[in-house]
């Protein structure tokens, strides 16, 4: 029996990183800007993106639905009259938990990412793996709610360590419950102490002007104008 | 239950390398910021890899320990809880601010591996085949456009 020793010097994860990098590519040539929106089952993230895409003026929005099965989410959305695409994920090994870049490549075929100036990738409700597939996002940002108790960064270190910013949702519910926001915003700091926190809540509707300035915003980010590349 | 995407990705990495040479062990670097749990990813690994040239294989997991360096005051140290066991309850917690000077901006010099160093490999290839994989790097969908 021989054996031979083989360097390989590869992060395990190169694959996905050559595969988010083309994306990037393709977002740049489009000029479009792209959130990846993360948090654990039920935090809210389309109750959200329904609140703040109600209202979004002539900025021009898609949405990438995630979900293991059903497009339950994204004909929500839909009723918004936003491109909506949706990725069911239970094709690949029990059902993929999570969006990586390559499942987010092939849905891009049914997005005219021309028309768009800003697309919301609402990832697969997990506070694990997501965090570790990028798909080419210019932001991360994950959604933790006040029913999901204080010591969820703790926990989850990598995703909440992987967001710039971190919403705090369903505050309207703290007077009922025995919660304590600011030791969540403590355990937020000891693992992220760069991120921005944001509480609000998509049901009262508090707070989510400044999650809506905060993601137009990020349109602004598109790596270059809308329309042909110059010399391509 | 991140050990399953990961070991995924190990067994079609390590296939790609292997070029159909039975593989005996696995060489990885995984730094402690990864939070990956060691008996987890040996689970998983064996799920992943069978009826794959990497079935049987051993993996060798060698852990990193992780390491921050403040942007502003250049201090070092390590942000990773240590053993609940300590006593002290605020020692088991982890601190990616500053200890010295409380800054918030800090960069990663360790602890965020997740290297594939190496693997063993029988020397001589085994009958025809591609390895147990699907048979695609997923990244060909990339040089067909």
């Amino acid at each position: 029996m021989h054996q031979t020793k083989v360097k390989v010097a590869e992060d395990a994860l190169d694959a996905n990183t050559t595969i988010a990098t083309a994306n990037r590519a393709d977002f740049d040539r489009a000029g479009v800007a792209v959130v990846n929106l993360m948090s654990a089952p039920g935090a809210g993230k389309t109750m959200l993106l329904e609140r703040v895409l109600a209202e979004r003026g002539d900025l021009r929005v898609g949405v990438l639905e995630g979900d293991v099965q059903g497009s339950i989410d994204a004909d929500r959305l839909s009723a918004l009259h936003v491109p909506v695409v949706q990725i069911n994920t239970d094709s690949g090994f029990g059902g993929e938990c999570h969006l990586d870049a390559n499942m987010v490549r092939s849905a891009l075929a049914d997005l005219k990412l021309a028309d768009l100036d800003l697309l919301v990738v609402e990832n697969v409700g997990n506070l694990v793996c997501p965090a570790e597939f990028r798909i080419g996002e210019d932001a991360k940002v994950m959604i933790c709610s006040v029913t999901e108790g204080e010591d969820k960064p703790l926990k989850y270190p990598l995703m909440f360590r992987s967001c710039e910013l971190v919403v705090i949702n369903k505050t309207d519910l703290l007077p009922h419950l025995d919660f304590d926001v600011e030791l969540l915003v403590a355990n937020i700091d000891r693992v992220n102490p760069e991120a921005t926190v944001l509480q609000l809540s998509a049901r009262s509707g508090e707070g989510v002007e400044r999650f809506r300035e905060w993601l137009f915003g990020v349109a602004d980010r598109a790596g270059v104008a809308p329309g042909p590349v110059a010399g391509a | 239950m991140h050990e399953l995407s990961i070991s995924s990705a190990i067994v079609e990495t390590v296939i790609r390398h292997a070029r159909g040479r039975r593989v005996n062990t696995v060489h990885l670097q995984v730094g402690t910021l990864r939070q990956v749990v060691p008996e987890s990813l040996d689970f998983y690994f064996g799920v992943a890899s069978r009826e794959t040239i990497c079935e049987g294989a051993e993996l060798d997991v060698k852990l990193v320990g992780a390491l921050m360096r403040c942007k502003r005051c250049g201090r070092e140290w390590d942000p990773a809880p240590e053993p609940l066991h300590s006593g002290d309850p605020e020692a088991a917690l982890p601190r990616f601010r500053c200890p010295g000077c409380e800054a918030a901006g800090a960069e990663v010099l360790a602890g965020n591996d997740l290297l594939i160093d190496s693997i063993d490999v029988e020397t001589l290839p085994v009958a025809a085949g591609n390895g147990g994989s699907n048979g695609r790097d997923p990244r060909d969908a990339l040089r067909g456009r």
